[in-house]
């Protein structure tokens, strides 16, 4: 098995779905000869030639809608966007057409494709290159949301996010593509979308998170353990279907619950989960459910960013706090 | 009324690169008050356009978009723009930007990753950096429309790359500029790349100043490494744009002699011979012959410029060095007039964690 970076583990999963399936194909700004300006479609268009790796102009809207003319034709486009913060312009033809075209033609339309984006801060990029803009995709009835944390769970949830027959939304945190190396079989497993999976279990509190903020959770797990604090980290993965059973039931076992998001916080992902304990979990909590979250602010230029992020302290301070509530 | 839709594809030049007159410029063109202002604004860029980049390599600066060999066009139209017109730049255009009074500090500031950065005490009026590229041609269009509504004699100058014309706002605010007919100038800064997608890939086209025809506003193309021409064509744009003329698209041609950013290495895509080749083309050096050749300029003149520029471009290092970092509150100050007070509680909560080691870069 091959020790890959999150970004290298999107390249072999792109390869593998080019190679076995002739339906799929790749577009996007500066992914050819360039291989993306990450690098994750490096090599791709030396291998499957220009007509399978299209190099597009400018300009996303027209990039997300030919995209979709491409899917409704039988094709399985791969999109990609070069940071979140520039996915907006593509949103008209996501929110309008993406998302509905199977509801609108009563099925017989469909739109097979993926659109995939580097996703979030903590990189010290230029303005309006971190973004989280998951909530508002999370929003629009259709799409599939889905954001991995680590090379294994890119790779195998890539897989099943082309082989999905509904348009997905696939958004990688831009601080993990280079942050560590894993093991990852190259044997075209696909992983389940619509589920979360737990990354550490624990007994005293529940923390939920998601893509770079995942790592963030695991280390303020760490660090509680040392004074005792037990927690259960789950790594949400796909938004949008929400997989609430596992997040349920781990906070029925926990009784507590601390949610984490980079974006801001107000109508974040954060607060659906919080809404989703409020509705069903209730009467197993013993203490308020608690969100650390980016501020309602614009994301700093990388100065402050540092100030912005939730950090480990902040993370732990909330877990400690609902441990106190409910001492 | 049928419009002339004609636009012929040589670009205009009146400087050829050995600094050679050409074509038919009329005299005050060719003044040589006015090479010598664009000669020195021109050089004074790249001084600080290369300091820049260096900064960055040594880890004091954030990434940065270097303007390498495109300086004749930020210089050209920056130095036909009046004070009391409004400039939306891209992220390239500091060359534009200083001649407007822009300080250099304030640029790095930015670039280092502060927003104080874009709080130019010269010119107030001017947008910030753009980013998203293509968005602030619609800008500048609604900034003509309050020029026209109010009778103001000012004139809103976007620039844009070669990439960005491909862009659904380029063509809406376009369009929308023709229809309000409103005193406004778009440059297209046509440096044949965008990031590694060459102009070939971006349009199929005649040329780019073509995109005007649709729109039904004027266009035409400069050899924008020729500074004279570029000046020349920007200053009459903006004029006629003044005069209730309506707006102007002008490609201008040049090349990115430089990677796309300090985040980009332009070996990947790009050919090492033709970067050479147009690298001679550059429209410093082709100045510099030019007022050389007219007795204008000698080796002293070049030399007591680079000092002047070397301290001026030091100084504002300096300062930006010693900027001191901004507190977790600036997150906040700026959003709102007020801040709500449903937002205290985030305002204590930062305050809470709020830790020091803003560093550079
Ligand atoms: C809407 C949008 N999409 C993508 C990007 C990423 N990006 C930044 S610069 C650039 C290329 C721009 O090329 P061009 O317009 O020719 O201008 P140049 O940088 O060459 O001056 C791209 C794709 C962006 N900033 N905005």
């Amino acid at each position: 098995m091959a020790e890959l970076t999150l970004v290298e583990a999107v390249n072999r999963a792109l390869a593998h779905e080019l190679e076995h399936d002739s339906a799929v194909l790749l577009l996007g700004e500066d992914i050819g000869v360039n291989g993306g300006v990450f690098r994750a479609t490096l090599g791709l268009q030396q291998r499957f030639g220009c007509e399978r790796v299209i190099d597009t102009p400018l300009a996303e809207a027209a990039i997300a809608g030919a995209a979709i003319g491409m899917a409704a034709m039988g094709l399985k486009p791969v999109v990609e966007i070069q940071f979140s913060g520039f996915l907006y312009p593509a949103m008209d033809q996501l929110i309008n057409h993406a998302s509905r075209l199977r509801h609108r033609t009563r099925g017989r339309l469909t739109c097979p494709m993926v659109l995939r984006a580097p996703n979030g801060g903590g990189i010290h990029a230029p303005e309006h290159h971190s973004e989280s803009p998951e909530a508002m995709l999370a929003h629009v009835p259709g799409l599939r949301v889905v954001i991995p944390s680590s090379p294994s769970r890119a790779y195998g949830l890539l897989l099943a996010a082309i082989r999905d027959p509904d348009p997905v939304v696939f958004l990688e945190p831009t601080r993990l593509y280079r942050l560590f190396k894993q093991e990852v079989a190259d044997d075209g497993e696909a992983l389940p979308l619509d589920a979360c999976f737990i990354s550490r279990e624990g007994r005293d509190a529940t923390l939920v998170a998601w893509g770079g903020m995942l790592h963030e959770a695991l280390a303020a797990a760490d660090r509680l353990a040392e004074d005792g604090i037990d927690c259960e980290v789950i790594d949400v993965a796909t938004l949008k279907p929400l997989d609430g059973e596992t997040i349920l039931r781990s906070v029925e076992k926990t009784g507590r619950c601390v949610i984490v998001q980079e974006a801001a916080r107000t109508s974040g992902f954060g607060a659906e989960i919080a809404a989703l304990l409020a509705e069903r979990a209730l009467y197993f909590l013993l203490a308020p459910v608690k969100r650390v979250t980016g501020y309602d602010v614009v994301i700093p230029l990388a100065r402050l960013e540092h100030q912005y992020l939730p950090s480990v302290d902040r993370i732990a301070a909330a877990v400690r706090e609902t441990m106190e509530a409910s001492a | 009324m049928v419009a002339d839709v004609s636009i012929p594809i040589d670009p205009l030049r009146f400087l050829a690169p050995d600094g050679a007159l050409c074509g038919a410029p009329p005299a005050e063109a060719i003044a040589p008050e006015l090479a010598l202002r664009l000669y020195h604004a021109m050089a004074r860029t790249r001084a600080y356009d290369s300091k820049a980049v260096a900064l960055q390599r040594t880890g004091k600066l954030g990434t940065f978009a270097s303007a390498l060999g495109q300086e004749a066009i930020g210089v050209g139209v920056g130095a036909a723009m009046r004070e009391e017109d409004v400039l939306a730049p891209s992220y390239r255009d500091h060359g534009a930007q200083l001649l407007r009074g822009m300080s250099m500090t304030e640029n790095l500031v930015y670039w280092g990753g502060d927003e104080r950065g874009s709080d130019y005490a010269v010119p107030r009026r001017d947008f910030p950096i753009c980013v998203p590229v293509g968005t602030q041609i619609a800008h500048a269009v609604g900034a003509a429309y309050a020029f026209k509504l109010r009778g103001e004699a000012s004139v809103a100058v976007a620039i844009i790359g070669d990439g960005g014309t491909s862009t659904g706002d380029f063509y809406s605010a376009l369009n929308m500029a023709g229809v309000f007919d409103v005193p406004l100038v778009v440059v297209v800064n046509n440096n044949q790349w965008a990031i590694s997608t060459p102009c070939s890939l971006e349009t199929a086209a005649p040329t780019i100043a073509h995109k005007a025809i649709a729109a039904g506003v004027a266009g035409l193309r400069v050899d924008g490494n020729d500074a004279l021409a570029m000046h020349h064509v920007a200053n009459r744009a903006i004029e006629t744009a003044r005069s209730g003329g309506g707006a102007t698209l002008i490609e201008a041609l040049s090349y990115r002699l430089g990677d796309h950013t300090t985040a980009d290495d332009a070996t990947r895509y790009r050919d090492p011979d033709v970067v050479r080749r147009a690298a001679t083309q550059e429209p410093i050096a082709r100045l510099r012959n030019y007022l050389t050749k007219r007795g204008l300029w000698n080796e002293e003149d070049e030399a007591r410029l680079g000092r002047e520029n070397a301290e001026e471009v030091e100084r504002a290092v300096e300062a930006y060095l010693a900027t001191p970092p901004q507190s977790f509150a600036a997150m906040f100050d700026h959003l709102f007039a007020q801040l709500p007070p449903s937002m205290r509680d985030q305002y204590e909560e930062a305050r809470r964690f709020a830790s020091d080691g803003a560093r550079h870069g």
